[in-house]
């Protein structure tokens, strides 16, 4: 991008490390988010596929070793230490896709970089803001990697419970300081994404351009729109709890410590909703993108434009008020389970809405299966599968069964890795052009996609007969049985790796063949307002505001 | 399970079946491999839950192969060679309302037995006759068998090197990471209430072939219940992240007839290890007494 950015000539464009470090341009900022949620992508994919060797066969091997060579443990003290190390990769994994991949690259990379541009607004309402709104991650994202190199349990280093830090495991299961620097970590994230939030509402509220109602919103602007006042309303939830997760830990409190009064059940109840929330902050801006590129591909305007955009008002209302369907298993009563299974079912329908409508966006048209149509194709159907089993885990009487065992886990990687992520990958596909006035190549792009495509199904779809034959989440060795499975699962995440290096290597290429994209690569479909400037836009684009009719 | 097979060599015709069949329930009971379903049900719950199971299949499978055939309709009919023209088509009021409406009447269908199930859950049919309180710690548990005379001993994982000592040197029937030294010993066929709670951290008591699955918070006492069709031992795993040895705390559950607990659970009031002892000679012989009478 600093190439292109010497064709243009506004004067007063800051140059060298103070246009990115003292940015205030929602498009620099956008592009610090999307390398960001790169570099995080990378470690915590990396972190899971050691979790995959490990699993790969029944026993220890690899943690072991790996506690050996970081921490320097020997004999017992290793396998021990590898065992909490498999623990502390758990949640740092899930920790970073989540906080560090899959919200930086959709909310403060896609959506910074063209929500502006798509409501015909020059910028961010507060710039500033959205600087320190990025400028807070690197250190968060070094607070939780440095977590992992700090004492938690005796023998132990690094976070070992989950993502989901539930008390009293995180409390006084884990004194040392490595849960405080994760608590911290996630106290800074989270002040990130709220301030990101309140500069979103903003920004869609005050400064759509002239003609543009809020029914004629693009739908990712919807998309984020939403996403934004989900943010809002739940991570000072999380804040809250995290704080008293830590003045448990270091002042004496008593929030979650049963034998003084408090109850460990409570921080679930507070995690979950936020926790809820959340996995609809991680799937709607794909919503919005996914609708984009099935209507640039297939020629043919959004089907169903309001029931689309208010079925995401109504998933993100609902997902407000199904948290406990996480804890079907705590000994909630009877009546407070049958309520959570109503309402959580009740989501699959404007869930179902959303889908059909993108079949319809589809039929009729005229489809080019250009790499990101692929992407999203294949974003729809695993999408699908990953929604009709939670359809299944919805019912508490049958999530006795599934709970906390692979089947959980492959139904949320299938909506989360499988849709959340590729619906990363569409939009990167879809606007990288754009972005940076370059064209990949679509052969790279393509084999891209089937690899991955390939890999995480392989990853996932076993892991949903692992959970039928019973095998608990998070553990770090299995019962012989489990083994035929597993060593498919792992096999999976190797190919998706060599998927992850086909990425880089096609992001690599366009920049070194630099063939110019021009203002609209994909023709008559893409209608929304960042094709009519050019690839790349320029530093500040809509001094004149567009019309919309 | 080497045992049966054992038999199998010089049993034959006939006999063969009843072998086989034993050998499917003594697989009952814990994870097999390449399983792709449920471990067999071993209580009337896990039946009702595989049932259940079952039945939302046949909504969800065709549900993914309306969609996939609809995705590949498109690919094929509305690819831009076949059809260069796009429609313009971007309402139909009708469609709209169908695949809105139709969810929730799929929804509908699969929501009542839902609750049934449910509902069953915790709608023990009957008074439990014995109760029994197993309480999670990092990384074992304590069973205290609530009887006159209260008494309670720990289960923790069988290590490799207790095997020999303790009698469990088939690794079929004593898995590696399901085994444990002492199992919970019930009676078949009588309802038992669990109750459970934990001493340090949140574990969870789950036995898959029982359907139960019940947390183990510290400072709540949680409550399920089983009833036990089958003789055998039953298999589960600590189901809630726990720490360091989170794979390391199976739950063995042990089914027998009503009399050998009777005659265990005399002798373990005062001396657990002599009990198990004795109930595990007086299996593998009247195992024996089976495999000799086919």
């Amino acid at each position: 991008m600093a190439e292109a950015a010497a064709h243009d000539h506004d004067d007063h464009r800051p140059h060298g490390w103070v246009r990115w470090v003292y940015s205030t341009n929602h498009k620099d900022i956008g592009t610090l988010y999307l390398i960001f949620a790169i570099i995080a992508g990378i470690v915590g994919g990396a972190l899971s596929v050691a979790i995959r060797m490990e699993l790969q066969e029944p026993g220890i091997q690899i943690f072991s070793g790996l506690a050996q060579m970081v921490y320097g443990m020997q004999g017992d003290a290793a396998i021990d230490g590898g065992k909490s190390m498999y623990n502390a990769f758990g949640a740092a994994h899930g920790l970073i896709m989540i906080f560090f991949m899959v919200m930086p690259a959709l909310i403060g990379g896609f959506a910074n970089w063209m929500v502006p541009i798509m409501i015909g607004a020059p910028d961010m309402a507060f710039p500033r803001m959205n600087n320190i709104s990025f400028w807070l991650l690197p250190p968060a994202f070094i607070l939780l990697l440095s977590s992992m190199f700090v004492p938690s349990a005796p023998g132990a280093f690094g976070v070992g419970g989950g993502w989901t830090i539930y008390p009293p495991l995180s409390t006084s299961g884990q004194p040392g300081p490595a849960m405080d620097l994760a608590i911290l970590a996630i106290h800074i994230a989270g002040a990130s994404s709220i301030l990101g939030a309140i500069n979103f509402i903003t920004t869609i509220f005050n400064m759509r351009a002239p003609g543009m109602t809020l029914h004629k919103m693009p739908l990712f602007a919807w998309a984020v729109l939403i996403t934004a006042f989900l943010l809002l309303l739940s991570l000072p939830v999380l804040a809250g709890a995290i704080t008293m997760l830590l003045t448990d830990r270091n002042f004496g409190t008593a929030f979650f410590v049963p034998d003084q009064g408090g109850d460990p059940i409570l921080f679930q109840h507070l995690f979950w909703f936020f926790g809820h929330p959340e996995v609809y902050i991680l799937i709607l801006p794909g919503f919005g993108i996914i609708s984009h590129i099935v209507s640039t591909f297939s020629k043919k305007p959004v089907f169903g434009y309001l029931g689309m955009a208010y079925a995401m008002v109504a998933i993100g209302a609902v997902g407000f008020i199904v948290w406990a369907h996480h804890m079907y298993t705590t000994g909630l009563s009877l009546d407070t389970q049958r309520y959570f299974v109503f309402a959580t079912m009740v989501i699959a329908v404007p869930t179902g809405v959303k889908i059909f409508s993108w079949i319809a966006t589809m039929w009729g048209g005229s489809i080019s299966f250009k790499p990101p149509m692929l992407w999203a194709l294949g974003f729809i159907f695993l999408f699908t599968i990953g929604g009709v089993t939670g359809v299944q885990l919805a019912n508490a009487g049958l999530d006795r069964s599934l709970h906390d065992t692979y089947f959980v886990i492959a139904h949320f990687h299938y909506v989360l890795s499988l849709g959340a992520v590729f619906a990363i990958f569409a939009g990167w596909y879809y606007w990288f052009p754009k972005m940076t006035g370059y064209m990949y190549s679509p052969v790279i792009a393509n084999t891209h996609f089937w690899v991955t495509f390939v890999g995480v199904n392989l990853i996932f779809f076993p892991q949903h007969f692992l959970g039928l034959a019973g095998m608990p989440r998070r553990t770090v060795d299995y019962p012989d049985a489990f083994a035929g499975w597993n060593m498919v699962s792992s096999y999976g995440s190797y190919i998706a790796a060599v998927g992850v290096a086909i990425f880089l290597y096609g992001v690599f290429e366009a920049f070194q063949k630099k063939r110019v994209a021009g203002a609209n690569p994909w023709g008559e479909g893409a209608t929304t307002l960042e094709w009519q400037l050019p690839s790349p836009p320029p530093f500040h684009q809509w001094e004149q505001l567009p019309k919309i009719k | 399970m080497r045992k049966f097979l054992a038999s199998a060599e010089f049993l034959a015709g006939a006999a063969a079946s009843a072998v086989l069949f034993s050998s499917a329930a003594a697989r009952a009971d814990q994870p097999r491999e390449w399983e792709v379903t449920f471990q067999a049900p071993a209580t009337d719950m896990m039946r009702q839950i595989e049932r259940f199971g079952n039945y939302t299949m046949w909504f969800i499978v065709p549900i993914t192969v309306l969609v996939l055939v609809l995705l590949l309709v498109c690919i094929v009919k509305f690819r831009a060679s076949a059809n260069p023209v796009p429609s313009r088509t971007s309402h139909n009021t009708l469609i709209e309302v169908i695949w809105t409406v139709g969810p929730v009447i799929v929804l509908l269908l699969i929501a009542i037995p839902s609750f049934q199930l449910l509902t069953a859950q915790y709608t023990p049919p009957e008074e439990a006759k014995l109760t029994v309180k197993a309480t999670g710690n990092q990384w074992n548990w304590d069973y205290e068998y609530q009887v006159d005379k209260t008494f309670s001993f720990n289960s923790a994982v069988l290590q490799d090197a207790d095997r020999a000592k303790a009698g469990k040197e088939d690794r079929a029937l004593y898995p590696r990471l399901l085994a444990v030294d002492n199992e919970l010993v019930v009676p078949v066929n009588t309802m038992t209430r669990v109750l459970i709670t934990a001493t340090d951290v949140i574990h969870s008591f789950a036995v898959p072939s029982f359907g139960i699955k019940m947390d183990a918070v510290p400072g709540r006492t949680n409550e399920t219940w089983f009833k036990a069709e089958k003789e055998g031992l039953y298999y589960g795993q600590c189901s809630q992240l726990c720490g360091k040895d989170h794979a390391f705390m199976p739950i063995a559950v042990r089914v027998v007839s009503d009399a050998q607990f009777k005659t265990w659970l005399d002798t373990a009031k005062t001396d657990v290890p002599a009990a198990n002892k004795a109930l595990m000679a007086e299996i593998d012989g009247t195992n024996k007494v089976a495999a000799a009478g086919n």
